[in-house]
């Protein structure tokens, strides 16, 4: 039952403009604070520092999964790549394009070669609209005929799984969670897009329709050559379907690079605590210290300098002085693109708490 | 850890069924189920969504609607509680019996303080006076590691983050030292570092109090880490008991095999997840014997007619499986 | 502990009882014919209906030819089954005519404000920001007034009149229309699948168009049916006044007004206008609080 998904050589996408070696996206010091307001005149009385100052890449074919707990603005950094939010500074480049620009590429055009699956799978669906309405909606604003969309809806249908026959004239309360939450993957690749954004897609399955849909993904995947960029909050699910990993913590990447690398050596002290937090599989090695106490705090007025300096065994003076860049671990690392935050090379190099 | 030498389980169950007759359906969502309990044990209803185990968890502290049609048995304590009448059901639930949710604000009450709920539920079940109550609940907010706890004893739930509202409401189940905590799903929504701190405390407090523990989940990493005993639970009953080690070892109902193997984690890396085919049934619609026939790949014409037997390992394991055997065996080749 | 969780739960474990249903207008047709009292009011409402729209089939007096010798003749007058009024005018045949002005002037109001208050309520709701502030604001200068006091004062404007009566009553709804419907939008606009329509690049006509309305007219409809009722009492309030109809049309409210004296003589022909006023008025309302409830079933069920 278990084969081994092999590395078919991609074909190149008609619309590809940068070449094999472009990134499909860069991210260069996206920022977005929100505004808390209260008092008599609706003044803004705090900042919510959702994201700050992010930069990061996703290559062409590749999954980039986003972990993090909340608070830490992975799904605010997701709306940003969509335009669903203006980003308060910082660019998008998208197929060497940037986004927005008069000469880059315009968000209309972005929006039909990147499309996103929200974690909801039922408020992600009209209720007054059947699923095939639902799909060939996207393709019939953007010029396609009635007849010619609803037979892209019905094959994307049976391209995830589901039979146009029974499913096309359902409405959502007729259908079941993982069934929806397929519905909504045809419809975010109704328009054809070569980047998907994931945010918490499987989250709010049940582990054994969680693993369908993962499959399903994979599939896609290859036999689309799409690319991902994976956001979740479960652990194990990152590591299975990501290449590579970033890591968020309060609005700032704290550590990225190669899944396996980051997973098998974290460097980060935040990053080595969530890994240890892991509930384990196996009942004869329990969890007997936490690696971490409290909550995740709040992104309303966050710490100066490194963030997790304030729950941090290892946090120095300087911490608070300055923002740590991302930058190659101290210890030197096994690949180029592992970067950590942190301005302590004992925090660094700690031994890791984490079982398999 | 259980206790050798208390032979009276603090809480037995026997045949609970529970029955939703609406206009043309009559749905068992609970369709006999058995256990018993130890002071100290914990054990963990492993399901998906419409197993069952919510419901379960409800019949016994007498809180599902009046068209539910609950029958069977059950003893807390040696009392049998599901024919009591409903003021003494209300006495039993916070005293004797308690439960957690997973969504804290569903037990805390958002216009008053963490302080005054405690209190008040002591009050109540015990009779002492408020000042007394107080210091209790002072008391139980330090027990579940509530940083600051006398300050916190005058906030209100909204004014806690979503971890501490979790302890708050173990604070509060707590408060009257229940034999019996019943916990639905209390870590699911929350962020995974909290979720490892609630399972340690719950842990914890299980071995200073020397409560038992009803833990419902559909979470197997958190079933590992909490339960000393796991009953997987489809379409309304149990079709596998045993200890953690056990099932999780050496499963023997196709369904908990496939449950195991479907949960993710990286080590699967590059290969495709072995997943159970279809989706959970429509307890409307069972077809007769065995519910997990649509999705089994071990199903034969006997698993297709009547009551399924129980099958018993000498160990004391169990599963409602005529395939047991094979499942066992395709696991070891 | 609360039973409203425990509602949630069971229902999120019946999610999977995946039992084929009817759309959602089709169940909310079926649950509406179960629902014993909004049919009864329903029935009710199409027979007021009748009667005044088919006013000549059902009595053959003049509405406006009187007679000295016939004035305040009691209930179960041979020939006048619910008596004569002040000058002696037939009061079934008034009442069935008069309902004709009395309902125009509870609907006409209604749907003028649903159109101009929903759309800017809509507006308002979606565009959200400078414009829809600046909408509300505005709104909420107009919600200062009570409405009776604003129809009036409206009225005092612009004189006499069933149309300067429909006028002001329009004005004075406008207001709470766009309130509502402001409130339906913006919460419809957060939801997903708006987002997702967002992220699929259409524009903003198409979107109100194809997701926002749909979900939104429902309880728009809903409260502007509720508002008939309202405006039913305002009108005829407006008449008794002498603002609204004038003699010697019929209209309930302006015959209450000239019935009063009669009150003395005749308190039950006196009162027969109240009641139709009264009776029409609660049948609006509960039609709409049983479509109301009809609608809001919860849909993941």
């Amino acid at each position: 039952m278990s084969t081994a998904l092999q590395q078919a050589p991609r074909a190149v996408d008609a619309r590809d403009r940068g070449g094999p070696a472009q990134p499909l996206l860069i991210v260069e010091h996206l920022t977005k604070h929100f505004p808390v307001r209260g008092g008599l005149l609706n003044r803004r009385v705090a900042t919510v520092q959702a994201v700050d100052d992010i930069s990061f890449s996703v290559r062409k074919g590749e999954t980039l999964g986003i972990v993090g707990e909340s608070g830490c603005g992975k799904s605010t950094t997701a709306r940003l790549l969509m335009r669903l939010l203006e980003p308060d500074s910082g660019s998008v480049v998208f197929d060497g394009d940037q986004v927005g620009d008069k000469r880059g590429i315009a968000v209309n055009d972005m929006r039909r070669q990147m499309q996103m699956v929200f974690q909801d799978s039922y408020t992600s669906l009209n209720p007054r609209m059947t699923m095939a309405e639902s799909i060939a909606y996207a393709p019939r604003m953007h010029g396609l005929g009635r007849r010619e969309a609803y037979d892209r809806a019905e094959s994307l249908l049976s391209r995830v799984g589901l039979n146009p026959r029974q499913y096309a004239r359902r409405y959502p309360h007729e259908l079941s969670g993982g069934q929806r939450q397929r519905v909504n993957i045809a419809r975010a690749l109704a328009l054809q897009p070569r980047l998907v954004i994931l945010d918490e897609a499987v989250a709010a399955l049940d582990k054994s329709v969680e693993a369908q849909v993962l499959n399903l993904l994979t599939d896609l995947k290859q036999s689309l050559n799409l690319t991902y960029v994976f956001i979740s909050h479960d652990l194990n699910v990152v590591e299975y379907m990501s290449d590579r990993v970033m890591v968020m913590y309060l609005g700032r990447v704290v550590e990225a690079g190669p899944v396996a690398e980051i997973y098998r050596h974290p460097r980060h002290p935040y990053t080595r605590a969530l890994f240890a937090s892991k509930p384990t599989l196996d009942p004869d090695r329990r969890t007997t210290e936490m690696p971490l106490t409290g909550d995740p705090p709040n992104p309303i007025n966050p710490p100066s300098g490194c963030r997790f300096r304030t729950r941090c065994r290892f946090a120095q003076p300087r911490c608070a002085d300055s923002v740590p860049a991302l930058a190659a671990p101290f210890d030197g690392n096994a690949d180029p693109t592992h970067l950590v935050a942190c301005l302590v090379p004992e925090a660094q190099s700690a031994g890791a708490v984490h079982h398999a | 850890m259980p206790d050798g030498t208390s032979r009276i389980p603090v809480l037995q169950v026997e045949d609970l069924t529970v029955r939703f007759t609406r206009r043309n359906t009559d749905v068992a969502a609970v369709n006999g189920v058995d256990f018993s309990l130890q002071a100290g044990e914990t054990l963990t209803i492993l399901g998906e969504s419409g197993s069952g185990k919510s419901v379960s968890l409800k019949a016994l502290m007498g809180l599902l609607p009046g068209y539910a049609g609950v029958s069977g048995k059950v003893w807390l304590n040696g009392e049998e509680i599901l024919g009591l009448p409903a003021a003494a059901l209300a006495k039993l639930r916070g005293g004797a019996v308690s439960m957690i949710f997973q969504e804290p604000m569903a037990a805390l009450d958002p216009v008053y303080t963490i302080g005054e709920q405690i209190a008040e539920t002591i009050v109540q079940h015990e009779g002492c006076d408020n000042r007394t109550a107080m210091k209790r609940a002072l008391g139980l907010l330090e027990q579940v590691k509530i940083p600051s706890a006398e300050r916190r004893l005058k906030n209100f739930p909204h004014e806690m983050s979503g971890g501490m509202r979790q302890r708050a409401m173990i604070a509060l189940a707590l408060a009257c030292k229940p034999s019996v905590l019943l916990a639905d799903e209390p870590t699911t929504a929350l962020d995974v570092t909290v979720q490892i701190q609630i399972l340690l405390l719950l842990r914890q407090l299980q071995e200073q109090l020397g409560m038992a523990i009803v833990f419902v989940t559909h979470d197997v990493g958190a079933a590992a880490e909490i339960s000393d005993r796991v009953a997987v639970m489809y379409a309304g009953r149990f079709v596998e008991t045993g200890t953690t080690r056990q099932v999780m070892r050496s499963p023997m109902h196709p369904y908990t095999q496939g449950l195991l193997s479907s949960t993710v984690h990286g080590g699967m890396r590059g290969r495709a997840l072995e997943t159970i085919p279809g989706s959970p049934p429509n307890l409307a619609e069972l077809p007769g014997g065995c519910p997990f026939v649509p999705r089994c790949r071990y199903a034969v014409d006997a698993c297709r007619q009547g009551e399924i037997p129980v099958v018993t390992t000498q160990a004391g394991a169990m599963a409602r499986c005529v395939r047991a055997k094979q499942v066992v065996e395709a696991q070891h080749a | 502990m609360s039973d409203i969780t425990l509602d949630r739960q069971l229902v999120s474990e019946a999610d999977t009882l995946v039992v084929p249903a009817p759309g959602y207008w089709k169940s909310v047709g079926q649950r509406l014919l179960r629902d014993r009292v909004t049919v009864a009011v329903t029935v009710v409402l199409f027979g007021i209906l009748f009667i005044t729209l088919g006013a000549p089939l059902v009595t053959h007096y003049n509405p406006y030819a009187g007679s000295v010798l016939a004035r305040l003749k009691p209930i179960g007058t041979p020939g006048h089954w619910l008596g004569t009024d002040e000058t002696g005018r037939d009061l079934w045949t008034r009442l069935c005519y008069g309902g004709r002005l009395s309902l125009l002037a509870a609907i006409l109001p209604v749907t003028i404000s649903l159109l101009v208050g929903g759309f800017l309520g809509i507006l308002a709701g979606y565009a959200g920001g400078f414009l829809g502030t600046l909408i509300m604001r505005t709104m909420d200068v107009f919600y200062a007034f009570p409405s009776i006091l604003l129809a009036i004062a409206i009225c005092g404007l612009l004189g006499n009149g069933l149309l300067n009566s429909i006028i002001a009553l329009a004005v004075v709804f406008i207001p709470p229309m766009v309130r509502v419907s402001e409130t339906v939008t913006t919460q419809a606009r957060n939801l997903d699948f708006v987002e997702a329509a967002r992220a699929s690049g259409s524009s903003t006509l198409q979107i109100i168009r194809h997701h926002v309305l749909a979900n939104v007219l429902g309880p728009i409809m809903v409260y502007a049916t509720s508002l008939i009722s309202v405006s039913i009492i305002l009108s005829a309030g407006l008449s008794f006044l002498g603002l609204g109809v004038t003699p010697p049309q019929a209209e309930w409210g302006l015959m209450l007004n000239s019935l009063r004296q009669a009150i003395y003589v005749q308190p039950y022909v006196a009162a027969l206008p109240g009641l139709m006023i009264f009776a029409t008025s609660m049948c609006f309302n509960l039609m709409s609080d049983g479509v109301r409830g009809a609608m809001d079933v919860r849909l993941n069920k």
